[in-house]
């Protein structure tokens, strides 16, 4: 099919070996690449033995897929997938950066990785050449070092492979930091100095691979497009349109620290407890002082969102990290109680090197926080640390405890629901009060309770994506929210530069990229539904540590029940009527029960009878 | 008017944001086809952060064209660009060693050199860049006379120096190894 380079790697670390697969063009038809094309991969390979399958176990899949998009609409992004060790169902997280288009280039659509490494490992992958390289001198090193490392050494092995070339340009590098490599829940995928794929945990897969890092190098085109004038007419339409949108390409996500966060209420302050503050530190003009580039961006990008903030001076000299991006700005800032923008790029940073998921690292810190505030935990069982709000120092020594599993970092390691689980058990309390999580996994930065950001009510409750904040689940615009983040997971697009691209214009790119119409109609009631029940299935079965029940664990996390405790949305909540009203609705939208469960006649008409028959041996569906 | 279009590409190195849009053009009028490693500018990005938009510094001397043993290359009498017939190209990549900026790299997939040809006088990376607003890449008017040899410098030295002005020395040291 036109826009696929045609071929999938797959390597097993186990046996050290690599070969290459490919898809039917109906299968590829109906799942598109990225998130969708990963649920169809997992399903057929692992979902009859899903609720058996230890996500750090090397049974699990770690998939890094491109779409037919990838390269071919500004922006570019490569989605990461497999059984998470968050959700233990699954999630499709993208990155940004050049690793897709290098990948295509190299004859690839995506990278399929099962088994275990023996030893600490990395793949680097130059066009058709295909190699498991040994990894022990950069294991246990932090972004910065391993990055550097990889670099030159790559240059040097592609100039190798390519001799008489003329000067070789960088390859693509996907790795982790000491979280992942310590299995931590909380691991994102990261590339350059702080692209991270942080939801799903799909950091620690990799290093429960042995899995350091992915190398790829590109020398071809990217794969032909159908009709390639139509396409770059709509590539330079939707460039221009990303052009005239000034606010993020100015001011990057990090806006939102003030205006979209403190002033509508929806930031995390101090581990939810609030969720507005009125220190006006966090205003694009106090972070840009640090900025030492305003306009930084990947692959084809319009926006440039993101901004690159250096640290030359003082006592955090050194800290390099991008922005911060507004997650980063607010789960690593104001959910600490740090306001100050020196100390969060510092922070941001030494998360970003230790390869922490900046919200689900930042989740769990605020949640030590919170539990030191109320007595529960003490200066002795951190470790001597003092973990008052604002204490950078403090919370940067117990992100490298998070990181490297030491002393309470090990429990903390485990993600914020697990970790409240193990704690409470410990101190014989219910600490699941102060755990905010959907499903295993820490929510974005973006609170529903003031009703003003673009989260609402039941957004991340019946979100297959669970807390993830760029999926929400949504009946009035299940067209174009939850089906568009759909497609958008799969093509692979990118949000911010796709912001205001209708999905209609999405799929007129994908019809000239590829050759096939598909209808906005076919994608919302028959495609995206699809790639929805097998993930919501997942989800379901859940195993072997978790399993999340029908319908009751589609609930907001019992802060989001408090009413705002300050602010110009004091005492303003989700309505539970209202909720549980918007729920029932939404099951009903996607063809689900009651109780949340797929519809066997829903999951028949959509081609899945061994989803059908799956929860029926499981015993969810009766 | 023999010598109206002759422009040399000005690079403001710390205002590239890395989109590799010059990239995507220069490709997509030079071979159909989005494709970043055939493209006559390419961005380096040795440390992330420091993109280095890396074509032809058109060298008052050429260099290349006189190193060039087989006569595939040639100075355009029109734009002044370097001009390279692929027919008489062996790829024995003398004209890379020439190259004080180390700029012509061999098509990743025939057999010849790529060298960038200010596509007639109107160069598309400098539209692309134009685009965005960035204007990392200018065409200005080149002026006779000048030295712009001193400007060609390899990738590596490039991203040395941006890396200073970005970071300040001890860090670029650091980030650099």
């Amino acid at each position: 099919m036109m826009g696929y380079a045609g071929n999938f790697l797959e390597v097993d670390l186990t046996e050290g070996s690599v070969k290459e697969t490919s898809f039917s063009d109906e299968v590829l038809r109906d799942y598109i690449g990225g998130r969708g094309l990963a649920a169809k991969i997992l399903w057929d390979r692992i979902g009859e033995r899903w609720e058996e399958i230890d996500p750090f176990s090397p049974d699990n899949i770690l998939l890094v897929l491109t779409g037919p998009l990838t390269g071919f609409i500004p922006g570019t992004k490569v989605c990461i997938s497999g059984k998470s060790p968050q959700s233990n169902g699954m999630i499709g997280s993208t990155i940004a950066g050049e690793f897709g288009v290098d990948l295509k280039c190299a004859g690839y659509d995506g990278l399929i990785i099962t088994g275990r490494a023996e030893r600490p490992s990395y793949i680097l992958v130059c066009d058709g050449q295909i190699e498991i390289r040994d990894a022990t001198s950069i294991w246990g090193k932090g972004g910065r070092e391993t990055l550097k490392h990889l670099v030159k050494r790559s240059v040097e092995d592609i100039k190798r492979l390519r001799p008489n070339y003329g000067e070789v340009k960088e390859p693509s590098i996907l790795y982790i930091g000491p979280a992942g490599e310590n299995r931590t829940r909380v691991a994102a995928v990261v590339s350059k100095y702080a692209h991270g794929a942080g939801y799903g945990g799909y950091g620690g897969v990799m290093g429960s691979k042995n899995l350091k890092a992915i190398v790829v190098k590109g020398f071809g085109p990217l794969p032909e497009a159908h009709d390639m004038e139509k396409a770059i007419q709509l590539f330079d339409e939707f460039s221009r349109r990303n052009f005239e949108i000034e606010d993020f390409r100015r001011w990057g996500t990090g806006r939102g620290g003030y205006h979209f966060g403190a002033e509508t209420s929806s930031e995390p302050i101090r581990n939810w407890q609030e969720e507005w503050h009125n220190v006006e530190s966090f205003k694009g003009e106090e972070f840009d002082k640090y900025w030492v580039k305003r306009y930084w961006g990947d692959f084809g990008c319009p926006v440039t969102c993101l901004k690159l903030s250096v640290i030359r001076s003082g006592k955090f000299a050194g800290a390099i990290c991008d922005n911060p991006d507004y997650e980063f700005e607010a789960y690593m800032g104001t959910n600490l109680g740090i306001f100050r923008p020196e100390d969060n790029i510092y922070i941001s940073y030494i998360a970003n090197d230790l390869g922490l998921c900046g919200i689900q690292g930042g989740a769990v810190l605020g949640f030590a926080a919170e539990l030191y505030q109320r007595g529960i935990l003490t200066r002795e069982e951190l470790g001597g640390l003092e973990l008052s709000w604002g204490n950078t120092e403090a919370f940067t020594s117990l992100a490298e405890k998070v990181a490297r599993r030491e002393g309470i970092g090990g429990i903390l390691a485990e993600g914020v629901y697990r970790a409240a689980l193990k704690l409470s058990q410990i101190k014989g309390v219910n600490l699941l009060q102060y755990a905010v999580h959907e499903k295993g996994v820490a929510i974005g930065a973006h609170g529903i309770r003031s009703g003003e950001d673009f989260a609402k009510n039941i957004s991340y409750a019946c979100s297959v994506q669970a807390g993830d904040h760029t999926s929400l689940a949504s009946i009035r615009e299940y067209g174009s929210g939850e089906a568009s983040s759909i497609l958008s997971d799969s093509a692979t697009c990118c949000t911010f530069t796709t912001f205001d691209i209708e999905v209609e214009e999405i799929l007129q790119l994908y019809e000239a990229v590829t050759g096939f119409r598909l209808t906005r109609e076919e994608w919302y009631e028959e495609k995206a539904l699809r790639i929805l029940q097998i993930q919501r299935a997942m989800l379901l079965i859940g195993g072997p540590d978790i399993n999340w029940r029908p319908g009751i664990d589609d609930e907001n996390p019992p802060r989001f029940w408090e009413p705002l405790p300050s602010g110009p949305y004091k005492g303003k909540t989700v309505d539970r009527n209202q909720f549980e009203r918007e729920k029932q609705e939404y099951y009903k939208l996607v063809g689900w029960d009651e109780r949340g469960v797929p519809k066997p006649e829903t999951l028949r008409k959509l081609g899945l009878e061994s989803v059908e028959n799956k929860l029926r041996n499981t015993k969810i569906i009766d | 008017m023999v010598g109206a279009r002759r422009i040399w590409i000005e690079r403001d190195y710390e205002s590239c944001s890395g989109c590799r849009r010059c990239e995507i053009a220069c490709s997509l009028y030079h071979e159909g086809r989005v494709w970043p490693e055939a493209s006559r500018v390419r961005v380096f990005m040795l440390i992330p952060g420091v993109e280095i938009p890396h074509l032809c510094f058109q060298c008052e001397d050429y260099p290349c064209v006189n190193a060039c043993p087989s006569g595939a290359l040639s100075a355009d009498a029109e734009t002044g660009a370097v001009r390279v017939d692929a027919s008489r190209c062996t790829s024995c990549g003398v004209c890379i060693t020439a190259c004080p900026g180390r700029v012509p790299h061999l098509h990743p997939r025939k057999d010849h050199i790529v060298i960038c040809d200010l596509c007639d006088g109107d160069p598309r990376c400098v539209e692309a860049c134009r685009m965005g607003r960035w204007n990392a890449l200018r065409a200005v008017p080149r002026v006779e006379g000048f030295s712009y040899r001193l400007y060609a410098k390899t990738p590596e030295i490039l991203t040395s120096a941006v890396a200073r002005r970005l970071f300040g020395e001890e860090i670029a040291r650091e980030v650099e190894g």
